[in-house]
Formats: structure tokens, C-alpha cells, sequence
């Protein structure tokens, strides 16, 4: 399985790889790619600001981009800015990792033991198909908005990602890779920690980005519903005082949270699935 | 040079005598109340000896393999290794290396768990130089080709110095020439090393170039016993082994 996934992208990687130096371009190239997809923010920005300086675009409702750095630069002064950021980032790191870690244990257990799975998994799929969003009055009565609210729903929503992702990636191992390390005389351990961890690792991978977008949208949600700290509260407070300016920057700041998550997944992929040619270069 | 010191080794040195002989007595499986694959099969093989088994597909030549190996109980009958200790290794027809790890330490798979980190290193190493992947240790088996995986996966077979190698359709997914050289590469390390080869095939061109002796299987059952007097090394397109593979062709042709 993973050999046919190999062979298709080989090809073309010798064929790059044979075009560059011929022609010498390789600088050029390397340093475009490495901006091209900086392009198209720095265009709508660039452009942004122009239509607003032209008063094209009424600043009262969408402030220009150099407003929204300067009440950046005003809340980072105050600091309000720095502790708001902290504290959604942490909702956000724990959330993370209790949802993702019980989704995880249940994922290896009900990959690993039959009845494990049929004890767990109707339950968890019932569970599943109630959207976690529309917990929140009922999370708001238990919880108040104190930070297990916040953290229940984040865990909550992160939880299904990964629990499925996990599941399917143990599931899908090649059983001619475990017949291998059976007759090789690996035992129950060894045969997780050689052939299925690393076997479901590119599926739970898989699951992490897609509980990260989960993650930020949960957090934003909570926090602009009930909360007295924190990035979405900050955004609220703005609006209360029309102060639109700091309502982008919000915005703005979650878009940079959610490209971060992702290019650390990234890094983390290419570590940890070197072996594998469609993480290698991407 | 190095092939040419390793030949003139071979032929000086005695033939080391560590393969396991094999004893089937009245030997039968059938799977979950199907037909008996193999039915009361009598069989002796001495140590050291190359067997080649061929057959029609499903006429149970992979069940044997697998029974004798233990990868499968038998369902009536008795399956006996004697001499030496018994380290029985397969070769399957894909290389089934695991994909995450480098091609030395694919080949250390094939090693004890006891044995110290350094000497797993060195002993994946010398194995990798006799199948000629000296230089591949530290790739991707991803960035192997399909014979260079083939070969990582005998010399995984091979690390541990086995004394049955069984080969379960190891070269057939391999292009021709690729496949006449790892053939080639078999005997030799089968002649260096002694053990006793068991080779599951479906081309009777390999296993008349190959084995001492072969085997033809039909309806779980041994239909023809030959032993290949050609003496080694052996010549692509001798008229002895092409009389020989065209009895085994005829006889396996007759019946449909």
C-alpha cells in the first residue's frame, strides 16, 4: 500500500530535480516558492488599505489595515492584548490535548480490542452526531462561564477527530506488514510500537488537523458567548464600544493562531513521516 | 573482485551442514469444514537439500509451506524438523518491509531481541553487502526499487542464519532479468550457508534452475518426485533442464 503511494510521485521529483540545474534558476526559484504564498495576503492588504486611504471604503465600518496595527500596538502596550492572547491559548492547549488525549485512548483501544469496540464505539458515534455547539446553553447552566465551560467544549469537539482518525489508521495497517512481524517473532508490544503506531501515525495526523480547525472555532464560539477573558471577549467588548478596529484585529489574530497550528502539524509531519515521499517535500 | 574471492571461497571451504531436515507424516488440512487442501502427504527432506514445490494455483502449495513452517496446525498428520536448533525464516512473494524504518533496521527486524545494539548494526550490515546493498543501509525503502526491496527483504530472511529458509513466491512480481539474478544470488548464499530451501513456485523454468529437487502438487498430494542431477553451477538453456521443465510443463498441463 504505501509502496503504490510511493511510485507515483517519484517520478516527478527526479524530473525537478534534472530541470534545475541544467538551466541554473534554482535560487530564483527557491526563494519565489518560498514567498509565492505570502502573495496573494500582502495583494488584499495592499489593496485594502489603498481603497481605505481613497476613502473608498468607510473606515467606520472596516477600519484600514495600518488602524488595526496601530490598536494592536495600543492593546500590546496596555498588555491587554498579550494576557487576552494568553489565556485563548491556553483554553485552547488544554482543551487540545484532554480531548485529543481521551480521543486518542479510545481510538487505540477500540483499534486494538474488539470488545473494547463494541462496548464504546455505538455509544461514542451517538455522541458524535450531537453537534457540541449546541451544548453550550446546557454547558452555560452547568459550568457558568468559568474555564470548564470552555475547555468541556473544546475538548468535546476535538475529541471526534481524533478518536476516528485513530480508529480508521489502526484499522487500515497492512495485515501482511503484521503477519510479517508475527512470523518475525515480534510480540504484542513490539508489534504496536514497530508496525501499528507508526502504520495509523499518517491517519491520526490526519485527525490533529482537523481537530485543530475544530479547536479554534469552538474557542472563538465560547468565548464570544460567555467569557470575561480572553481573544472572542475581547472582540465582544470592542463591538460594545464600536471600536471595529480591535474587532478585526481579533479576527486577524485567529487567522495567525489557526496558520500556526497548522505549519507546526506540518513540521511535525515531516519529522515524524519522513519515510513517507508525500510528506517529504510538501 | 570481491564476487569473484567470495566464489573461489565457496568452492574451496566444505559445505556447511546446518539445515533442518523435514519429516511429513500423513499430513492433512482442510479449513473450517472445506475440502482438505492437503491430504496424507508423506514426505522426507534431508538437511541442506533445495526443494522447489510447483503446482497450479490453489492446489496447496502455499498451505504446505505454511504447515510446515507452523503458520498453520495442521489438521491430521505430523510434521517433524530435526537437527540443529530450529530457526525456520520466510521470504514472502512482497518485500512487506515496514515503510518507517531504514532499510538496516528493516533487515535488524529479522534478529533476536537479545542481541546488543552495536552487533545488530554490524550483522544488518554484513547482510545487506552479500545481497549487494552495502550502500542502501541507511534509505527508505520507499526509495528502493522493487528488486532492491526484494533483496532487503532476503537479507532480512537471511540475518539471523536460519536453518530453513522457505521462499513463498518471492521473485514473481520481479521483472525477468531482475529475477535470473536474485536467483542467482539465492543459490549462491544457499550453497555458502547450508541451510535447507524450501522454494514455493509458480514458474517450472525457476525451479528446474534452481532446486535439487522438485516437487509437483496436485489435489494436496505429491504427483511427481524429481531430483535435478544437473550439477551447479548450472547454465541458462541447458538441454537437461529445458527435457526436465518440459516433462513437469507436460505433466501439469495434462489435467485441467
Amino acid at each position: 500500500m504505501a509502496d503504490s503511494a510511493a511510485i507515483p510521485s517519484l517520478p516527478g521529483r527526479a524530473r525537478a530535480a534534472e530541470a534545475t540545474p541544467r538551466r541554473d534558476r534554482r535560487p530564483i526559484r527557491v526563494e519565489a516558492g518560498r514567498w509565492l504564498p505570502w502573495l496573494l495576503p500582502t495583494l488584499v492588504i495592499t489593496g485594502w488599505q489603498a481603497a481605505a486611504s481613497l476613502g473608498l471604503v468607510s473606515t467606520r465600518f472596516m477600519p484600514a489595515p495600518l488602524d488595526v496595527a496601530a490598536a494592536g500596538y495600543r492593546l500590546a502596550l496596555t498588555g491587554e492584548l498579550f494576557e487576552n492572547l494568553w489565556v485563548s491559548f491556553a483554553r485552547a492547549a488544554s482543551g487540545f490535548l484532554i480531548g485529543g488525549g481521551i480521543g486518542l485512548f479510545f481510538g487505540l483501544a477500540n483499534g486494538l480490542s474488539r470488545l473494547s469496540e463494541r462496548l464504546t464505539d455505538t455509544t461514542l458515534q451517538m455522541v458524535r452526531n450531537v453537534p457540541h455547539l449546541s451544548l453550550i446553553p446546557l454547558v452555560i447552566l452547568w459550568f457558568g462561564i468559568d474555564e470548564e465551560a470552555k475547555l468541556f467544549l473544546v475538548a468535546l469537539g476535538v475529541f471526534f477527530p481524533i478518536y476516528a482518525n485513530t480508529l480508521h489508521g489502526i484499522r487500515s495497517v497492512d495485515p501482511q506488514l503484521i503477519e510479517m512481524g508475527r512470523v518475525y517473532g515480534m510480540n504484542r508490544r513490539e508489534l504496536f510500537a514497530r508496525v501499528v503506531l507508526p502504520g495509523a501515525l499518517p491517519s491520526i495526523f490526519v485527525g490533529i488537523r482537523y481537530a485543530l480547525g475544530i479547536m479554534w472555532l469552538t474557542l472563538i464560539v465560547a468565548e464570544t458567548i460567555s467569557a470575561n477573558s480572553g481573544l472572542g471577549y475581547m472582540a465582544m467588548q470592542a463591538r460594545e464600544f464600536m471600536l471595529v478596529d480591535v474587532v478585526v484585529l481579533a479576527i486577524l489574530i485567529y487567522a495567525g493562531l489557526g496558520k500556526l497550528a497548522d505549519s507546526l502539524t506540518r513540521a511535525l509531519e515531516r519529522t515524524c513521516l519522513a519515510w513517507n515521499p508525500a510528506y517529504r517535500n510538501s | 573482485m570481491t564476487a569473484a574471492l567470495r566464489l573461489t571461497d565457496i568452492q574451496d571451504r566444505h559445505r556447511p551442514e546446518r539445515g533442518l531436515g523435514i519429516t511429513l507424516r500423513g499430513l492433512s488440512k482442510s479449513f473450517e469444514g472445506g475440502p482438505a487442501v492437503i491430504r496424507g502427504l508423506d514426505l522426507d527432506v534431508p538437511a541442506g537439500q533445495f526443494v522447489a514445490v510447483v503446482g497450479r494455483s490453489g492446489c496447496g502449495k502455499s498451505t504446505l509451506l505454511r504447515l510446515i513452517l507452523g503458520l498453520e496446525a495442521p489438521s491430521a498428520g505430523r510434521i517433524t524438523l530435526s537437527g540443529g536448533e530450529p530457526t525456520t525464516r520466510i521470504m514472502f512473494q512482497e518485500p512487506r518491509l515496514l515503510p518507517w524504518a531504514r532499510v538496516a533496521d528493516n533487515v535488524a527486524v529479522g534478529l533476536s531481541r537479545d542481541i546488543g545494539a552495536a552487533e545488530r548494526r554490524a550483522r544488518a550490515r554484513d547482510v545487506l553487502a552479500e545481497v549487494g546493498l552495502a550502500d542502501k543501509a541507511g534509505q527508505w525503502p520507499a526509495t528502493l526499487s522493487g528488486g532492491q526491496r526484494q533483496r532487503v527483504a532476503l537479507a532480512r530472511a537471511l540475518v539471523s542464519r536460519p536453518a530453513l529458509l522457505a521462499l513463498d513466491e518471492p521473485l514473481g512480481a520481479l521483472d525477468a532479468l531482475t529475477r535470473i539474478d536474485m536467483q542467482a544470488m539465492i543459490e549462491r548464499i544457499w550453497e555458502s550457508q547450508g541451510f535447507t530451501a524450501i522454494l514455493v513456485t509458480h514458474d517450472v523454468g525457476e525451479a528446474v534452475a534452481m532446486a535439487d529437487r522438485i516437487l509437483v502438487i496436485e489435489e494436496g498430494q505429491v504427483a511427481l518426485d524429481l531430483d535435478v542431477e544437473v550439477p551447479r553451477p548450472r547454465r541458462r538453456g541447458d538441454p537437461a533442464l529445458a527435457a526436465l521443465e518440459g516433462r513437469i510443463l507436460d505433466r501439469l498441463l495434462v489435467r485441467t
